[in-house]
């Protein structure tokens, strides 16, 4: 489609091409082409029912595509499983959280780590994500179900950082939060970002998440109907109206 | 936002005990309250009596002539109505009143109420033949609750000890608590050694120690009430000067931390351990075979554990591996076996079972673990059955025998040194012990591991689990998998111990009995599943093996069942809670408050997307 021309000359990290999923009959991911690129923060849109998650999902390999290649660092990983993807830096954070509400903290950020076994590495970035999140350090003890919403993203937030991720796939990160610490999460998203790692969201919030994303693509019914900067999408007439509420400005 | 913290911990009023209101006269009852847990503690009576356990048991006598296990089953729920109906719910700004006359008389109205079930059942036995559809219905339990007298008698005894025992029950609130653990102390040793009177003969006779059970306990079972009484007395006074330093003790213990907390639990399994190996020298027949059938549940709850309390995979068909493991030894082991018998020795024969019972859990586990919830539930439940009627089918009864089972199975030698057979009940408790042993060390050791966090993982959301790259079928056939070896320890140790396996040995109530004892007594807690199975099979007995209450066995399936709701309702954390567990439960609301408040948010995320309409076409 486009976009590729300004990327850096190595291929995308991630990569969806022309991609088709089923759940039984329903056909949920249509043709889909996607690329992720080393170092870009992306991310995609779409209402309702529209397929994000299964995107994620397909990336991740929990769902195999019934045609089309997921490609993982130029590998086809179609037939790869999701243990063999995470261990090479695909790493997701759930919708809605999910934490594992009756362990730990500490036990969740430990199974964030689970396919790891460099113990240096495992502290150092335990240590990092105390920094990021001074918060998370003081209920290292409580259970996770009993954190509050805002805790909780941290939480996921340092579950998914621990497994060393060289792309962080973030689904709905500000669902069911409120709206000052929508501002705030996205902040933190920028923020790891910055600081080097290659972030693919998937939004309702529109305006938020292409506020700080380079690239964008809107998904319709499982199809990608829009696929451009964040700039160009913020300016589209069809997404202002339908997404970002704002029909007549 | 940090409005929506949960507070640090449940207990809020746990902290500093307000000072207590002036206790309240004793005719200001609630009455409704107290007639309605009065009336459900006399349909309860009625349902024990017509249960014939007062019939059954009164033969076991606990006191001397004055109390027989029949009568005690009969004063518990007066007892407990009177006691419940004196608490006070503990409210934040509400006053808590001192006990007094009030606590007193309302435990004797309540009880008088429940032991009012007994009248009328005394008169409606007089009047009535129900006999038909009520089994129990009998001149004999009429004479039981008459004392031998007449119906008048009856009606009014019952209301009297239901008044005089739910005023004790009321009165146990009058006592400080010093006093009343002095009190608990004292009815704790004198049930104590009347339960345990089997164990505690044979015991004494091992250490030639015969004196003093013969003063204690009467010719014919029982405590003397005489001894009885210095029993309370010497028991009560222990309790008084030792003013809780088990208690003391223990918390020291739960502060320790590090190295120090290492060796103190070393000590304390060292102690176990020496105690478990010493005990039996001196035990005769009884004991060890009491001991060893513990063992053998221990072993099997152990398993069950590992599938149900680490990896949460509901097994209700456990027993199969118990039985493959028991009928693959028999026929490795036994000349007899039908179709091969190869006669390896036990400790071979062990090597092969556990690859066989291995297999078995692979070949069942594998379209188990691809369901979840009630159905997983309901798949295990039929194919513990399927093995079961497998060996029983007349298809495999050249190979299994069929209904006639496998016999003359060979104790298990070991290194030829020993054989461990039935007929030597103490060898047979050291060969479960040691693999008690190593079921626990290996229980431990993978529960602390990566594959018991991955099991834990998964039994929260296995979705979630999955995309952190745990490999959740493999996980889940691997608990399956240690589950079933676990069992078949048991299994090849029954087949040597009893000498003979049987279809019937078992039937889906051996997968209950497991499960609820590793519900009783904590799920996912290793000390809990010892501490359920001594409980349970040692005192009121197995699927088939009878307990130190062996004249309960009948009423087994009752007790459990009362046990188990009763711990669902005051306990669910089991016996021995493991400290996870326990946190979750108790955090439990905490829990959905912050589910409620998440809500809440919810609905004010959407101010800045889109709204649900559909999406136009672009
Ligand atoms: N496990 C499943 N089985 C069957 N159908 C499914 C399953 N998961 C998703 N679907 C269907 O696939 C379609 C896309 O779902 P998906 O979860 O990807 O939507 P989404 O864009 O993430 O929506 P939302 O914004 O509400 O999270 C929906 O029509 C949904 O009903
Ligand atoms: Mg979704």
């Amino acid at each position: 489609m486009s976009a590729d021309g300004g990327q850096p000359a190595a291929g995308p990290l991630l990569e969806m091409r022309s991609v088709n999923a089923h759940y039984g009959a329903v056909h949920a991911l249509r043709d889909v082409d996607l690329s992720i690129y080393e170092g870009e923060l992306v991310c995609l849109l779409g209402g309702n029912a529209s397929g994000k998650s299964t995107t994620l999902k397909t990336l991740l390999g929990m769902l195999k595509p019934t045609s089309g290649e997921v490609v993982l660092d130029g590998e086809v990983v179609n037939d790869r499983p999701t243990s063999y993807r995470v261990a090479r830096g695909v790493t997701m954070v759930p919708e809605n959280r999910r934490l594992f509400k009756r362990l730990s903290v500490r036990e969740n950020l430990d199974l964030g780590a689970y396919l790891r076994s460099d113990t240096d590495g495992i502290a150092a970035d335990l240590e990092r994500v105390f920094e990021l999140f001074p918060r998370v350090k003081e209920r290292l003890s409580q259970k996770a179900g009993t954190l509050s919403g805002g805790e909780q993203q941290m939480v996921a937030m340092g579950r998914a950082l621990m497994a060393k991720p060289r792309v962080l796939l973030m689904d709905e990160p500000s669902m069911g939060l409120a709206p000052a610490l929508v501002q705030q999460n996205f902040e933190l998203i920028q923020q790891i970002h910055e600081a080097g790692l290659t972030v693919f969201m998937v939004e309702q919030n529109a305006n938020m998440a292409l506020s700080i994303a380079d690239r964008g693509w809107v998904l319709q019914t499982g199809r990608v109907v829009l696929d451009d900067t964040a700039e160009n999408l913020l300016a589209h007439p069809d997404l202002r109206a339908s997404y970002l509420g704002q029909a007549d400005t | 936002m940090t409005a929506t913290l949960p507070p640090e911990t449940g207990a809020a009023g746990a902290s500093a005990e307000p000072p207590l209101a002036a206790s309240r006269p004793a005719l200001a009852q609630d009455w409704r309250r107290l007639v309605r847990m009065g009336a459900v503690g006399a349909v309860a009576q009625v349902f024990i009596a017509l249960s014939n356990m007062p019939v059954r048991l009164d033969e076991r006598v606990i006191v001397k002539p004055v109390l027989s296990l029949g009568y005690l089953t009969l004063l518990i729920v007066p007892f407990a109505a009177g006691h419940r109906v004196g608490h006070q719910i503990k409210r934040e700004g509400m006053p808590q009143h001192a006990a007094g006359a009030h606590e007193v008389a309302g435990g004797a109205a309540c009880g008088a109420v429940a032991g009012g079930g007994l009248s009328l059942l005394a008169v409606l036995l007089a009047n009535f033949d129900l006999r038909e559809p009520l089994v129990n219905w009998s001149p004999m339990l009429a004479e039981l609750l008459a004392f031998g007298n007449a119906t008048r008698f009856a009606v009014v005894i019952w209301l009297l000890i239901g008044a005089a025992v739910g005023a004790l029950g009321g009165g146990l609130r009058l006592l400080g608590p010093r006093t009343r653990r002095a009190v608990v102390t004292m009815a704790l040793a004198v049930g104590g050694a009347a339960v345990l009177e089997p164990l505690v003969v044979d015991l004494a006779e091992g250490m030639r120690l015969e004196a003093l059970t013969d003063r204690l306990y009467a010719r014919r079972g029982g405590i003397n009430w005489t001894s009885a009484l210095g029993l309370a007395a010497g028991s009560g006074i222990l309790a008084v000067l030792g003013r809780g330093r088990i208690q003391q003790a223990r918390a020291h213990i739960a502060e320790l931390e590090g190295a120090q907390r290492t060796r103190t639990n070393g000590l304390l399994i060292l102690a176990t351990a020496a105690v478990l190996i010493v005990l039996p020298l001196f035990a005769g027949k009884l004991t060890n075979e009491l001991l060893a059938n513990v063992g053998l549940f221990v072993l099997l709850a152990l398993g069950l554990n590992v599938v149900v309390g680490l990896a949460g995979i509901l097994d209700l068909g456990y027993v199969a591996f118990f039985a493959v493991g028991s009928y693959s030894a028999a026929v490795l082991t036994a000349a007899t076996s039908p179709r091969i018998n190869p006669e390896l020795p036990w400790l071979v024969a062990l090597i092969v079972v556990v690859i066989i019972t291995g297999l078995v859990g692979l070949f069942i586990g594998a379209p188990v673990i691809r369901m979840r919830g009630d159905y997983l539930a309901i798949v295990t439940l039929g194919f513990g059955e399927i093995i079961r009627l497998l060996f029983l089918s007349d298809w495999l009864s050249g190979w299994f025998g069929g209904s006639q089972g496998i016999t003359k199975i060979p104790g298990a030698g070991i290194f030829g040194l020993t054989d461990v057979a039935g007929t030597d009940p103490r060898r047979v408790f050291y060969l479960v012990l040691a693999f008690c042993a190593l079921a626990i060390y290996v229980s431990w050791r993978l529960e602390r591991s990566r594959l018991g966090r991955a099991w834990m993982a998964v039994r929260e959301d296995e979705t979630v689990a999955e995309a952190m790259g745990i490999n959740t079928v493999n996980v889940k056939l691997l608990a399956f998998v240690v589950g079933a070896v676990l069992g078949s320890f048991s299994g090849a140790i029954f087949s040597a111990k009893v000498g003979s396996v049987f279809p019937n040995s078992f039937l889906i109530l051996v997968s209950i009995v497991i499960l609820v004892v590793v519900i009783f007594g904590g799920m996912g807690n290793i000390v809990g599943v010892i501490a359920g199975s001594a409980v349970l099979i040692g005192v009121l007995g197995g699927p088939k093996q009878p307990g130190l209450l062996a004249e309960f066995s009948e009423f087994k399936l009752l007790i459990y069942g009362a046990l188990l709701i009763w711990m669902m309702l005051a306990r669910p954390e089991g016996l021995i809670p493991s400290v996870r567990r326990s946190r979750e439960l108790h955090q439990q609301e905490m829990a959905q408050d912050a589910w409620l408040k998440g809500q809440v948010e919810d609905d004010n995320h959407d101010d800045g997307g889109s709204g649900p309409q559909a999406t136009p076409a672009t």
